[in-house]
């Protein structure tokens, strides 16, 4: 089933905190001179249908909650793709002073598109190579592609444990929401 | 016609019918797409759309919200075999209305603004075309003495030359129910994002396939029953049907999507008036 993933990515657009020259980049995408939805691609504008959460512009202390709010709406396998040079860092806005950085502090990312703003060969790229990574993903592999992947909605229950008792090392947990096996960096 | 007969072409037609409605949104999407000077999603589009939201993760607020879902697609699978199997016409449409009921209840048993806006809007765009496809029927009944959709060919001449004001108002009608601006009020459908796709925003995966797949059955009625304005020769059916297609899709590309109440004042003065004129002339001719 999810082998035609890569045949009909619908994307859905989060402007982070971005000068808007990206969001224009992306909208150009879709219009009839690059026309990316000959490769299904749908700008669809509800986290709920999306499989790629496009995010321009860097992350602040306000914007940080909305941005992993989308991120959690999103129905798995998803895919986080960081457009410009802002969501990848912080860009230009990077030393002003409520600026966190780049949106890898808030969610997983993918595929980082580079440009202030990217090009659309350059965007184009991008939705593909994300879906690429969504389908040579080993845990997707292993399930035979057809997994139905469930996201917990509400946090795990944790266990009760002694406080005496040795916590085991753990490796620091990507966020909640990536079940896919995700590698996280 | 025996038993066995007829549960054969039903299962031909649950079978067929939402094969045909994919396929004519896959024509629809790269007409579209031409129209605009480009290239267009692949033909199978919609299938492989279909397929992908099949694999993925359900999100869903509350059950009752998926069993409308099914509700909604039973019941135009339902019509659907009433129509092909000949069956009463009246019966069929309420049907449909029982079905649109469900998802108009399935968009509003979740406490989301934009899906109860959807739905709110799903109930006028019922409000405006259900009226006049009640008069299609009467106009049917009045050509042919007969309800059945098996007796569609009795009067021995096409509907299209009794009922020509009635046709154009189902144009209306078409446009509706295929999602088509100046009409696409509750799902904000091909594109745009007034509403952020309306009364199906809370269904996602799986769920959301339900509801495409009711779409092509929905697009494959409307067909059919476009088809059936030239019953007695179904090869000229089938292009009447083609040539309200590519129109439906032209004025989609044409016009830009406008206000509900815009909507009800034209269906009920135009679309009725249209209807209405066509049934007194078929009463005095």
């Amino acid at each position: 089933m999810l082998g035609c993933i890569d045949r009909s990515p619908w994307i859905v657009h989060y402007n982070c905190n971005s000068c808007n020259g990206c969001d224009i980049e992306l909208l150009a995408c879709l219009t009839p001179l690059y026309d990316l939805e000959r490769f299904g691609v749908l700008h669809v504008g509800n986290p709920k249908h999306a499989d790629i959460l496009v995010v321009t512009g860097s992350v602040n202390h306000r914007n940080a909650r909305v941005l992993k709010n989308v991120y959690d709406q999103m129905p798995g396998p998803k895919m986080v793709v960081a457009m410009g040079a802002c969501s990848a860092t912080g860009g230009i806005f990077a030393d002003c002073y409520n600026v966190l950085g780049g949106i890898e502090k808030v969610v997983p990312v993918d595929v980082w598109i580079p440009g202030c703003p990217p090009k659309p060969e350059a965007i184009i790229d991008g939705m593909v190579k994300a879906v690429g990574i969504w389908k040579s993903n080993p845990a997707f592999q292993a399930q035979g592609g057809a997994a139905r992947i469930s996201l917990t909605r509400r946090p795990p229950a944790a266990p009760v444990q002694p406080a005496a008792a040795p916590q085991p090392q753990q490796q620091p947990q990507p966020k909640e929401g990536s079940p896919d096996g995700r590698q996280s960096s | 016609m025996s038993t066995m007969n007829q549960l054969l072409i039903a299962l031909f037609a649950v079978v067929l019918a939402p094969a045909v409605g994919a396929l004519l949104q896959g024509i629809d999407r790269r007409i579209n797409a031409r129209m605009q000077s480009r290239v267009g999603p692949p033909l199978l589009q919609p299938v492989y759309d279909v397929l992908k939201l099949l694999g993925k993760e359900g999100v869903i607020l509350n059950r009752t919200q998926v069993l409308y879902a099914w509700i909604h697609l039973a019941f135009l699978m339902l019509a659907t075999v009433l129509l092909v199997l000949g069956q009463d016409m009246i019966m069929a449409l309420l049907v449909v209305a029982v079905s649109t009921i469900a998802l108009i209840l399935g968009g509003m048993c979740v406490r989301s603004p934009y899906s109860r806006i959807g739905s709110s809007r799903e109930i006028m765009q019922m409000l405006s075309y259900e009226p006049i496809l009640v008069l299609l029927v009467i106009g049917i009944f009045m050509t042919n003495g007969s309800f059945m959709a098996r007796d569609i060919t009795l009067a021995g001449k096409p509907l299209l030359l009794t009922l020509p004001l009635i046709f154009l108002a189902f144009l209306l009608v078409t446009a509706i129910k295929l999602k088509k601006s100046p009409f696409d009020l509750a799902t904000s459908h091909h594109g745009h994002q007034e509403i952020v796709k309306g009364i199906t925003i809370e269904y996602a995966g799986p769920y959301l396939a339900i509801l495409e797949v009711a779409h092509w059955y929905e697009t494959a009625l409307v067909f059919l029953v476009l088809a059936a304005f030239w019953a007695t020769n179904w090869v000229v059916g089938i292009a009447l049907a083609i040539i309200a297609f590519v129109i439906e899709i032209l004025f989609d590309n044409l016009c830009a999507r406008l206000t509900y109440q815009w909507m009800l004042v034209h269906m009920w003065t135009v679309g009725l008036g249209l209807s209405v004129t066509n049934l007194i002339w078929l009463y005095w001719k």
